[in-house]
């Protein structure tokens, strides 16, 4: 299991993974909702992330679906560029060495910075691109979101520069459905496919296996996961799928 | 508005043209939108929060929002000169001025949100489409904001008030001619973030002109909501023929 799966994915997995007239329906779980928007009304609610109170109301701070867990109502994003937040699981280019670690690439206006302390082993000063080079791709965790840049941290299961195989984009906001709840679906594509696939939150997809085909036939299956945006128990259809292709 | 005006496409006086918007229009932009008021048609691309250049136009506070309107020269009846004139920069300095109350620019410091709008066609009334496009595409691409914004031109021929004139009406002669009224608001407030006037008219007639704006407002909101929420429910109709 190369995936960490944080809390967050999962909760926004629970929207696009759950049949799709959770979304569709107005029940007042889990609806679209518009920046002004009033999700509920009452002092017994909490604005989580995404929404403020006014007075009595609790307000829709973006666009996206609202979701109300117990009393904290949040508006979870949809679509859009990917914000990076702490704890999700990137993957990145290295752009540039500084004396104290690399600069990488992470699809953000900013770029991660990933401090020399955080490597696994001893490196010498001099000779950083002993172990990352500019271009070398890799795979690792956000530390921390502060306004003066991204920190990244390689200390985790499954990150750390990525080697052989092949990488590619998909848009961040379909990551979720493509790795699945608690991984499910990025489980059957690496078992269908005997591929190793980590999938950042950032939309960077590597993966590496064995056979070119297996390599091109996991692309494809991801790329059509990615494609199939709302449908209800996509995990089954899948399945389908890997018997036809 | 006692008496019944007729006016040259059979609209009311508080009425505006049949309203388009549509959501998720270019793929490659991080949100986009349609919105057209009949034949005046904008679409708007909103991309980032991204890297700002030149570096020395960061703001180490917030983002900085930066909106380019343009009418493509197939816009127009005689063919406009392509690229920016006075005219575009000065619409894309208000359309920031218009949108920035809403938007919380302080989440991403040092960044810039590019907005472009352009005029696919026009028939008077581009900068409040374009308004209501770039209101709708910044929703999408996950920019935090307070509220949407709504915009709509009221206008005057002679000494009648109208809603969202069209080029036709715009260029009114008689009595005191036409003027061109375009406002801009947050939909869920009372505030006002664009007041531009071109024309004539008595100081008298701003509240009631304001007043029309925003129940115009109110129905442009409604028609700008229905699209982005549409834009989630049909996603996979949209992507399934792909």
């Amino acid at each position: 299991m190369k995936n960490e799966i944080n809390e967050a994915h999962e909760a926004i997995e629970g929207i696009s993974t759950d049949d799709s007239n959770s979304v569709n329906s107005e029940s007042p779980e889990r609806r679209p909702i518009v920046p002004g928007e009033i999700i509920v009304s009452g002092e017994d609610y909490l604005p989580g992330d995404g929404a403020r109170r006014e007075g009595e109301d609790i307000i829709a701070n973006r666009f996206g679906i609202a979701e109300i867990s117990g009393r904290v109502i949040k508006v979870i994003q949809i679509s859009g560029a990917f914000i990076p937040r702490k704890g999700n699981v990137v993957i990145g280019r290295v752009s540039d060495i500084t004396f104290s670690g690399w600069l990488a690439d992470i699809d953000y206006a900013q770029n991660g910075f990933l401090p020399i302390d955080d490597s696994p082993r001893f490196i010498n000063r001099n000779e950083m691109d002993q172990f990352l080079a500019i271009g070398d791709v890799v795979a690792a965790k956000i530390w921390s979101v502060k306004s003066k840049g991204i920190d990244l941290t390689l200390k985790g299961r499954g990150l750390g520069k990525l080697e052989s195989g092949f990488i590619f984009r998909i848009i961040p906001s379909r990551v979720p459905r493509v790795i699945g709840r608690e991984g499910s679906m990025i489980t059957l594509v690496k078992e269908k496919t005997n591929c190793q696939i980590t999938v950042g939150q950032n939309g960077w997809i590597w993966i590496r296996g064995e056979k070119t085909d297996d390599q091109i036939r996991a692309r494809k299956a991801i790329e059509h996961i990615a494609d199939q945006v709302m449908v209800s128990g996509l995990t089954e259809k899948m399945e389908e799928w890997f018997e036809n292709n | 508005m006692a008496k019944e005006i007729k006016r040259s496409d059979g609209r009311k006086a508080d009425e505006f043209r049949p309203i388009t918007a549509k959501v998720g229009v270019i793929p490659n932009a991080d949100g986009s939108a349609m919105f057209a008021f009949g034949k005046t048609v904008a679409i708007a691309a909103v991309y980032g929060p991204r890297l700002l250049h030149p570096q020395h136009m960061q703001d180490p506070q917030k983002a900085i929002l930066r909106c380019n309107y343009d009418l493509l020269s197939f816009s127009v009846a005689d063919r406009k000169r392509p690229g920016p004139n006075r005219r575009a920069q000065e619409i894309s300095k208000v359309t920031e001025w218009a949108l920035s109350p809403v938007i919380d620019l302080k989440e991403f410091p040092s960044t810039v949100i590019d907005v472009q709008i352009y005029i696919l066609q026009a028939d008077a009334g581009t900068r409040t489409a374009g308004i209501n496009a770039a209101s709708m595409a910044l929703a999408q691409a996950g920019i935090p904001m307070s509220d949407l914004v709504c915009s709509v031109a009221v206008g005057k021929n002679d000494k009648t008030l109208l809603v969202d004139l069209t080029k036709e009406e715009e260029d009114y002669e008689e009595g005191e001619g036409a003027t061109d009224f375009a406002v801009a608001k947050p939909a869920n407030s009372e505030a006002f973030s664009l007041l531009q006037m071109d024309g004539k008219i008595s100081p008298s007639l701003i509240p009631e002109a304001t007043a029309l704006a925003s129940e115009a407002c109110k129905k442009i909101y409604e028609a700008q909501k229905a699209a982005l929420k549409e834009s989630v429910t049909s996603k996979n109709s949209g992507e399934k023929t792909k």
